[in-house]
């Protein structure tokens, strides 16, 4: 269309613009008003921050990219480059794959129910007067718990001689076994991270809908009798923004703090149980000693992080200026 | 108004029953015997074992080395914990407040290389950072449990969205009344964060005592295991045992959930209100 | 005390080439109390953070005394400053907040206390010195900034828009507080308001802006009797005065066809002026169709229309309208503006106009 070169000449004036702001300092929409303007005092500020971003954020990374085109002597007698040969390998291993297919699987279980549960607790706790704080109280507090100790408490919950949940499969003449089967693994690690991840949605669905305006609710509650209507057309658009923010944070829940849940059920022994990515880099790198290949799937999977970050921050930009 | 249904109850109860009752059980079970336990399964009922398993697993030397008691290790998780949140409130405080109270060169670069953290989680640069710990030798030390996990900008933003907040109006009367950039921040700013400081606190505070693979990866010596790290080592201890230590490992679990979950209950609305207004 | 000076001052914001404010001379006496005064986006707020130094000055230089501040602090103009959201310290308390700048300047502590003790006591302050700001009254908290100004003693007193928080009734009262406290004081003030009302109650001289434009300086009667442009014409005075178009022929100043009065001959369309108040309903005179009526008590406005341009006039009378009335205005009380620019048109005109009848 017409509007394109214009569009280009527009991009490259305002990336000149930025890359002028960033050598300046002189912004065009500044955070205040008035500002400061002293040679050293932010330098003191911002540089310990600066310092622990620099030492341990950019140097590991960068490490990461780099090792990840080598191989490592396993004896530690240097390491040779091999371009992408990690990547390939790691791509093109059936196991990998396999275990990205699972993290795939995993995630989209646990967000959907971890969501779904705790969206339907939010909804009628917002709706009950009579003990609502109580409810509350103790549906969050399992927020704090660490992701071990709720990997421990369903280890024993899950547990082959004494675990309710084992019990309770037997009742239907099912024998659970996690551990050992692949899927009744899944089926327990799946449990674990849900009721893990439940309060936390909770708290922000309940704040969500909190922050309805009461006129809003009283002109839905003029509008329409069904109170499932009034959900569906009013609260549901309105929670959007915080739906989409938790779909965001529980997939990166899935990917990334279930560790220690699977750490604590799998217990380093992948024989024949499910893990994620995450938990394979661990793995491959700590008791594979394969440091390249670990680093390869690092760096695979910091693509995969930028690019759910970059979406959630696009999404969240846009929340700020429309509202 | 709105008429409330015996269902919404119903569904509120059974939701608490799925989040609180393992809870629960696992305190009530932590005061039975591990032989009780093997038997008779898990109990929502208060036993009387728990003076003598709590006191085992807080002063008993146990591990591999016998050095490490359970004391230890809710003083090292507490270390950790209380580090971690008072490291993240100083740092992301002052560099916040450099960012949005200051006019300087490379301000947005930095802001932008403050910003990238958030992209790449611990997790997926560990074993990379486990090198860069080694070399600098700071493998088995608190600077080295705490420090590295300092490098991530969640609590920046939240201080900077709340210095964005704060009326420009004030930093003017401040300077009319002749404060420079320390005064404003240490007069000002510092008091007028506090309760934002506590939110975060407690948050952080969760965040830090909850660490569990950094610790595993960083603590080698026994003496500088957490309770999260004590829960792997039971964990360990356990494979191959005939009746496994469950009311000691119960115990070292309630040891391990209590502090934090005590602080989400009498904290709840500061820690609420921590939560959703920083947008994580 | 001092007098303030302002010599071709201007703003011109980095990445704009537009000017926020251009070239304003105001030369302001010791002891003067000065109101800037125009719509929102005129650049009086920007003008007087210019003055305090929360701006910086791009054109032009100010003076405070003897010295000129362009490059000064904030702190080291020896100014205080009232806000419109008052700004007060909210963890300090009201003692705190007044005395945090003279502490700031290492006043003696006796000092401190007794300067406060004295604010407090011009402004009944004294039993909410220990309350925090949270705990006082909107009407509580403008005196608590009010008080902050005073404790520093300072050369000038710098206003932004500081009732605009409150609510109608309070502002009325603490509009006089604060001309009683500036007569009292003797200290040159500087006031920002696009409260129109407000700027007459409270100016020696006004300054209307106008897109970064000083529009007219005056006293507040000057400005209202002899508008410099149709601009100031219809921003002072309630109603707005009405304006209309209109031309001149045979000595008549014609609107919509009826001669309104006998003012003279210049060419062209003109812009005619008039006053609510100077217009009177009689009997003969220029046709006007009644619209609606806004009842006072002392008086009544007639909002009409001389042919399809709105007209506002003050009535006195009680009886009721026709739906069509005639009325006279003063030809001495027409004002005349030049339709292309909108400046008001050389007194030359009426004052032939007189002879001419």
């Amino acid at each position: 269309m017409t509007d394109t070169p214009l569009r280009i000449i527009e991009t490259e004036r305002t990336l000149l613009a930025r890359f002028r702001e960033w050598w300046s300092g002189e912004t065009a929409n500044p955070v205040k008003r008035v500002q400061f303007d002293r040679p050293l005092t932010p330098w003191l500020f911002i540089l310990p921050q600066m310092a622990v971003v620099v030492i341990f954020f950019y140097w590991p990374s960068v490490q990461a990219v780099t090792s990840s085109f080598y191989i490592e002597d396993p004896f530690g007698f240097g390491s040779t480059f091999v371009g992408l040969e990690n990547y390939q390998d790691a791509l093109n291993s059936s196991e990998y794959m396999s275990t990205a297919a699972f993290t795939a699987f995993f995630c989209i279980t646990v967000t959907a129910l971890a969501l779904g549960l705790g969206l339907l607790l939010a909804v009628k706790a917002d709706k009950v007067i009579r003990g609502a704080e109580t409810y509350k109280t103790l549906l969050i507090s399992v927020y704090a718990i660490a992701p071990p100790v709720a990997g421990l408490i369903g280890m024993m919950f899950f547990d082959m001689h004494m675990g309710p949940f084992t019990q309770i499969a037997g009742w239907f003449g099912y024998e659970l076994k996690v551990g050992i089967n692949y899927w009744d693994t899944a089926i327990a690690l799946i449990t674990i991270s849900v009721w893990k991840q439940i309060p936390y949605n909770f708290i922000f669905f309940l704040s969500g809908l909190q922050s309805v305006p009461v006129s809003v609710r009283e002109a839905a509650l003029i509008d329409t009798k069904s109170g499932w209507r009034r959900f569906k057309d009013v609260t549901l658009p309105l929670l959007a923004p915080t739906a989409f923010f938790l779909l965001i944070i529980n997939i990166t829940y899935t990917m990334f703090d279930t560790f220690p849940i699977i750490d604590v059920i799998v217990k380093d022994k992948p024989a024949n149980n499910p893990m994620t990515l995450v938990y394979k880099v661990y793995l491959d790198g700590f008791k594979g000693n394969d440091i390249g290949g670990s680093s390869a799937q690092s760096v695979i999977l910091m693509v995969v992080v930028a690019l759910l970050t970059v979406l959630q921050f696009r999404f969240l930009e846009r929340r700020v200026h429309y509202g | 108004m709105q008429k409330i249904k015996p269902l919404d109850h119903l569904i509120l109860i059974l939701g608490v029953l799925f989040l609180f009752v393992p809870v629960l059980m696992t305190l009530m079970s932590s005061t039975h015997g591990a032989v009780e336990i093997h038997s008779g399964g898990l109990y929502i009922t208060p036993g009387s074992d728990g003076a003598a398993t709590y006191a085992k697993v807080l002063t008993h030397r146990g591990g591999f080395t016998g050095d490490v008691t359970g004391l230890l290790m809710l003083t090292n998780s507490l270390i950790m914990g209380l580090g971690f949140a008072i490291g993240k409130i100083a740092l992301s405080m002052m560099a916040a407040y450099a960012l949005v109270y200051f006019r300087f060169r490379f301000a947005t670069l930095l802001f932008w290389m403050i910003f990238a953290t958030l992209l790449l989680p611990l997790e997926v640069r560990i074993m990379p950072s486990y090198q860069v710990m080694s070399t600098l030798g700071l493998l088995n030390t608190y600077t080295g449990l705490i420090v590295p996990l300092l490098a991530s900008a969640t609590g920046t933003f939240f201080f900077r969205q709340f210095f964005k907040s704060v009326p420009d109006e004030l930093l003017e009367a401040a300077r009319i009344d002749g404060a420079g950039p320390i005064k404003f921040f240490i007069d000002v700013l510092v008091p007028l964060s506090k309760t934002m400081m506590a939110a975060i606190f407690i948050i952080m505070f969760i965040y830090g005592w909850n660490q569990y693979l950094w610790p595993l990866l960083m603590t080698t010596d026994e003496s500088f295991y957490t309770l999260m790290r004590g829960i792997k080592s039971i964990l360990q201890v356990w494979v191959g045992s005939q009746i496994p230590d469950y009311n000691e490992a119960f115990a070292l679990a309630v040891l391990a959930m209590v502090p934090p979950v005590a602080v989400v209950v009498i904290f709840q609305r500061m820690f609420i209100k921590g939560l959703t207004e920083s947008d994580k | 005390m001092a007098h303030l000076s302002l010599k071709n001052v201007g703003k011109t914001y980095g990445g704009s080439n537009q000017a926020a404010v251009a070239g304003v001379d105001i030369e302001i006496a010791d002891g003067e109390f000065i109101v800037l005064v125009g719509p929102s986006g005129c650049g009086k707020s920007t003008l007087l953070r210019m003055v305090a130094g929360l701006e910086t000055v791009t054109d032009g230089e100010i003076r405070i005394g003897d010295r000129v501040v362009n490059q000064l602090d904030p702190a080291e103009r020896d100014i205080a400053m009232v806000f419109q959201n008052y700004a007060l310290y909210p963890h300090m308390s009201v003692r705190d907040n007044m005395a945090y700048g003279l502490k700031n300047r290492k006043t003696p502590k006796a000092e401190i206390e007794a300067r406060v003790a004295e604010a407090a006591r011009m402004l009944e302050l004294g039993p909410y010195l220990d309350r925090k700001p949270r705990a006082l009254s909107g009407g509580q908290r403008q005196r608590v900034a009010m008080g902050r100004a005073i404790v520093r003693q300072p050369a000038a007193f710098l206003f932004d828009e500081p009732l605009s928080n409150l609510d109608a009734k309070l502002r009325v009262t603490m509009r006089m507080e604060i001309r009683r406290l500036q007569k009292r004081l003797g200290t040159t003030s500087l006031y920002v308001t696009h409260d129109q009302l407000e700027a007459m109650t409270l100016a020696d001289r006004l300054v209307v802006l106008n897109g970064g434009r000083v529009e007219q300086i005056g006293a507040p009667l000057e400005v209202y009797r002899k508008p410099a442009s149709t601009f100031v014409a219809a921003f002072i005075g309630s109603p707005a005065m009405s304006l209309l178009d209109a031309r001149f022929e045979n000595g008549q100043v014609m609107v919509d066809g009826h001669a309104l009065a006998p003012v003279g001959n210049a060419p062209g369309p003109v812009t005619l002026g008039l006053r609510a108040e100077d217009l009177r309903i009689t009997s003969t005179g220029v046709p006007m169709r009644v619209d609606y009526v806004e009842e006072l008590g002392a008086h009544r406005i007639v909002h009409g229309a001389i042919g399809d341009q709105p007209v506002a006039v003050v009535d006195n009378g009680g009886a009721a309208l026709a739906e069509t009335v005639h009325v006279l205005v003063d030809p001495a009380k027409l004002h005349l503006f030049e339709t292309s620019t909108g400046r008001r048109m050389d007194t030359r005109i009426q004052a032939e106009a007189v002879p001419a009848q």
